[in-house]
């Protein structure tokens, strides 16, 4: 049932901007939620959902614009000051105590008390019939920290309602949920509804918006790119609002397809998964062939690469490097194997900046050597002219610290870690975030260079036109799983696009 | 049942003890022995009770021993020296310890330093102070400390309950009632948890941590009372290293190192123990009194352990019981 239209809403946020510096967090935006509707809030890295929250909770102050909560307004400086005005917040760390009993983390602070001593009996009972309103029957003496996530975030959620019934903001509750304990949620989340509160959700998942949501906002890079109902709004407009392309905009310079023949498989994966954690695949990396990664936010491309690198360990499917069964327990099992892996967190997994250049581009061969062969001297300032040259790293000195390099030297520095080890599989996690656009075009034709020298490459970007570029395949996920595999002549942005949104492409 | 199975584990490991001397001494078993017990160790009872908030909240009060031994020597000055009623010296006393556990919880709290240094340069700066004041032993000769010592409660057996035993006993109780059932209580345990999901709850943690450590100041600073009257003077060597019994009680009675859980009467036994060590050792006669450290550092050590343990299994096995949709 959807809430009445005409009725005034609940909680009216009208051209709210916020900068840090130079840096527009957020520009004019609006957000309207109604009574009684759950409103999905969506948006790719950096479009201004946590900063919009954290306005709104009096986290942070705003540079412009207003809030009203039903036709009040209003400007919360602390998030008390929130709570106090009736909204409330959830977020995905469940902001809990562990150690405290489920009655005393649902009544902290305010507990009732005669002659200054908490009546026991009393806040159990009311935590009792609290938890019943939400389908819950828990021990409320036991510590919280013994129930499940799910569980702890179905508490908060009941504290936070019981404090302020207006607005509750829940932001990524169901990034750690499985599909059971999602349904429980949702449960929980339409019984609120039921009562005339507000809900404004935040998540990754495209499915449980259109499981549970009467209405979208999408924010991209700042700005306001439209408010719809859910019911109205196919999922392929939908993740053209979030990601910002429109079908006809995606031409590409795609280098012409050449009908070689494959190369030998370097590393097959198959049926490898982890609950909870990303739905089993199939992905099969060969010589000289570059594999792309695509999705939203939050749709398992990093988890796949962890997966394959062995960062994290699967609980099903087998993996064969060079036909042979192999176990990958750990990174270091899988660089023994030849892989190699660019994080996307350059700055905190990647580089350590007080060291030099030539250090760092040594770094990973030294490990693999292990501390009791040191690379000598000679041997080290070898290896780091030559893949300055190589990389056309600037400035060429190799005892410069790292951390005074530009992000796209930065980044060349850090493959070139890798290339020395000679890897046979190198993954690169967002190898052009961050870094200007002359590099941008370096790194491409650098990805381009090494398939051509036999390497496999395993690349994650969020950048479709660069991936439409240069992959030989694409892997593409939504919602924790792969979903689709394109390859060849259907590589292009409206089929990953289309993919994305779980919509076979139409005639293009 | 699982909550309380380290308090549960302590008082069992002292019922043990307990009977084991018995059935080594015949006359181990008699009010005497107990009464002694709960005297000799009345000091320690009361700042462990102290210690026991500062360790729920997740920190450490090293200044202890030293607000004892500055008690002790100040409150000899006053009553010998400046003639003071004792007890105008005592509520003075009281007043600057309670002053000076608010400092250094305002420090720790305001300046985001770690409770570790903050009360280990408390704990130079009081004993410092008390070396100030006088480096000799002082008699205390007033007419109340007699009085007070020779006041007891004659127990059936022969046992003298002293009012410094049952003044530990009301602390220990009157401890128990605050830790366990105000919301002040609920407050030390909070930061325990976690200290960014207190305040995101709302409670405001500064004003928490100044009280609790004035707490244990203030207990710090009745157990130098307590010293005073036990051994009738004032010396600034008294009571080194009673901050680490201190918290030695407070673990062997199954609160937590990191903070977060623990019981008052956990701490009480824990006392109860290392006193009954103590108690075993002049018994026998014939061994070094340093195999009490000996024993108190194994047992110490085991609790340790055990704890690790625990903690470890009620990680596993969470509950997702008693969820169903609606």
């Amino acid at each position: 049932m959807l809430p009445d239209v005409s009725a005034p809403p609940l909680l009216e946020i009208r051209g709210l901007s916020k900068s840090f510096g130079p840096v527009h967090a957020l520009e004019g935006v609006d957000l309207t939620v109604r009574g009684g509707e759950i409103h999905a809030l969506l948006g790719e890295n950096g479009a201004g959902k946590s900063t919009l929250i954290k306005a709104l909770t009096g986290i942070y102050s705003r540079d412009a614009g207003t809030v009203r909560l039903a036709g009040e307004a209003i400007a919360p400086a602390t998030a008390d000051e929130a709570v106090a005005a009736g909204i409330a917040t959830v977020y995905q760390e469940v902001n809990l105590l562990p150690n405290l009993s489920v009655a005393q983390n649902l009544y902290l602070g305010r507990q009732p008390t005669r002659f200054g001593l908490v009546q026991r009996a009393e806040m159990r009972r009311r935590a009792r019939d609290l938890l019943a309103g939400f389908g819950l029957s828990l021990d409320v003496d036991a510590p919280l920290g013994e129930y499940s996530v799910a569980v702890q975030s179905l508490v908060a959620i009941a504290r936070a309602v019981d404090l302020s019934a207006r607005v509750l903001i829940l932001d990524e509750p169901t990034a750690s949920l499985d599909a059971n304990e999602v349904e429980v949620l949702f449960s929980v989340m339409r019984r609120l509804a039921a009562r005339g509160i507000g809900i404004v959700f935040v998540t990754h998942f495209l499915d449980q918006v259109y499981a549970v949501c009467d209405r979208i906002t999408v924010l991209r890079n700042g700005r306001l790119v439209g408010e719809r109902e859910t019911a109205r709004l196919p999922r392929l407009e939908l993740v053209h609002m979030m990601l910002g392309r429109e079908l006809s905009e995606a031409t590409h310079d795609r280098a012409p397809v050449v009908d070689e023949a494959k190369g030998p498989v370097v590393a097959a994966f198959q049926g490898i998964g982890k609950s909870g954690y990303l739905a089993p695949f199939d992905l099969t990396l060969r010589r000289g062939d570059v594999v792309g990664l695509a999705g939203l936010l939050g749709s398992g491309r990093t988890e796949t690469v962890r997966l394959v690198f062995g960062a994290e360990r699967a609980d099903c499917g087998s993996v064969a490097v060079d036909g042979r069964p192999v176990r990958l327990t750990n990174p270091r099992e899988a660089i023994r194997h030849g892989f190699g892996y660019c994080p996307e967190e350059r700055k905190t997994e990647g580089i350590v900046a007080e060291l030099t250049v030539r250090e760092n581009i040594v770094l990973a061969l030294q490990a693999r050597r292990g501390i009791l062969k040191p690379l000598a001297r000679r041997e080290q300032d070898e290896i780091a002219r030559r893949f300055i040259r190589l990389l056309d790293i600037r400035p060429a000195d190799p005892e410069r610290p790292i951390g005074l390099l530009s992000g796209g030297n930065q980044q060349k520095v850090l493959l070139a870690r890798w290339l020395a080890t000679e890897p046979r599989l190198l993954i690169l996690d967002e190898p052009t975030r961050g870094i200007d656009v002359g590099a941008h075009a370096e790194i491409i034709r650098l990805i381009r260079q090494l398939c051509a020298e036999g390497m496999a490459l395993l690349v994650v970007s969020s950048e479709l036109e660069e991936i439409a570029v240069y992959a030989d395949e694409v892997a593409v996920l939504r919602d924790r799983a792969h979903v689709a595999m394109l390859a060849g002549a259907d590589v292009s942005v409206p089929a990953i696009l289309a993919a994305i949104a779980g919509e076979t492409l139409r005639a293009a | 049942m699982r909550r309380h199975l380290p308090v549960l584990v302590t008082t069992a490991v002292f019922v043990a003890m307990f009977v084991a001397c018995s059935l080594q001494y015949p006359n181990f078993a008699s009010t005497r022995v107990v009464a002694n017990l709960l005297t000799d160790n009345a000091f320690l009872g009361i700042v462990a009770v102290g210690m026991t908030f500062v360790i729920i909240s997740g920190g450490i009060d090293l200044s202890v021993g030293s607000v004892i031994g500055f008690t002790t020597v100040f409150l000899a000055i006053a009553i010998e020296h400046l003639g003071w009623p004792p007890a105008v010296a005592f509520v003075v006393v009281l007043v600057l310890a309670a002053l000076f556990g608010a400092g250094m919880g305002a420090v720790i709290h305001y300046l985001e330093m770690p409770p570790f240094i903050v009360t280990l340069a408390g704990m130079f700066l009081a004993r410092g102070a008390s070396f100030l004041m006088s480096t000799e032993s002082i008699a205390i000769n007033a007419p109340l400390y007699a009085e007070i010592s020779s006041t007891v409660i004659r127990l059936p057996g022969g046992g003298r309950l002293t009012l410094i035993a049952i003044l530990m006993l009301v602390v220990v109780l009157a401890g128990a009632v605050l830790l366990h059932a105000t919301r002040f209580g609920a407050n030390v345990y909070a930061p325990g948890g976690s200290r960014a999901s207190t305040e995101m709850m709302g409670v405001r943690v500064g004003p928490a941590t100044i009280r609790i450590y004035l707490l244990s100041s203030l207990l710090a600073g009745l157990s130098g009372i307590v010293f005073s009257l036990y051994t009738s003077s004032g010396y600034s060597l008294s009571a080194v290293g009673v901050e680490l019994d201190a918290i030695a009680a407070v673990v062997i009675g199954g609160t937590l190192l990191t903070g977060g859980y623990g019981t008052v009467f956990g701490t009480f036994i824990g006392v109860l123990i290392q006193g009954l060590i103590q108690t075993y050792i002049s018994f026998d006669g014939s061994l070094s009194s340093w195999w009490a450290k000996i024993a108190t550092g194994l047992l110490l050590f085991a609790f340790i352990a055990f704890q690790q343990l625990s903690v470890g299994l009620s990680r596993r096995g969470r509950r997702m019981a008693g969820v169903t949709a609606p």
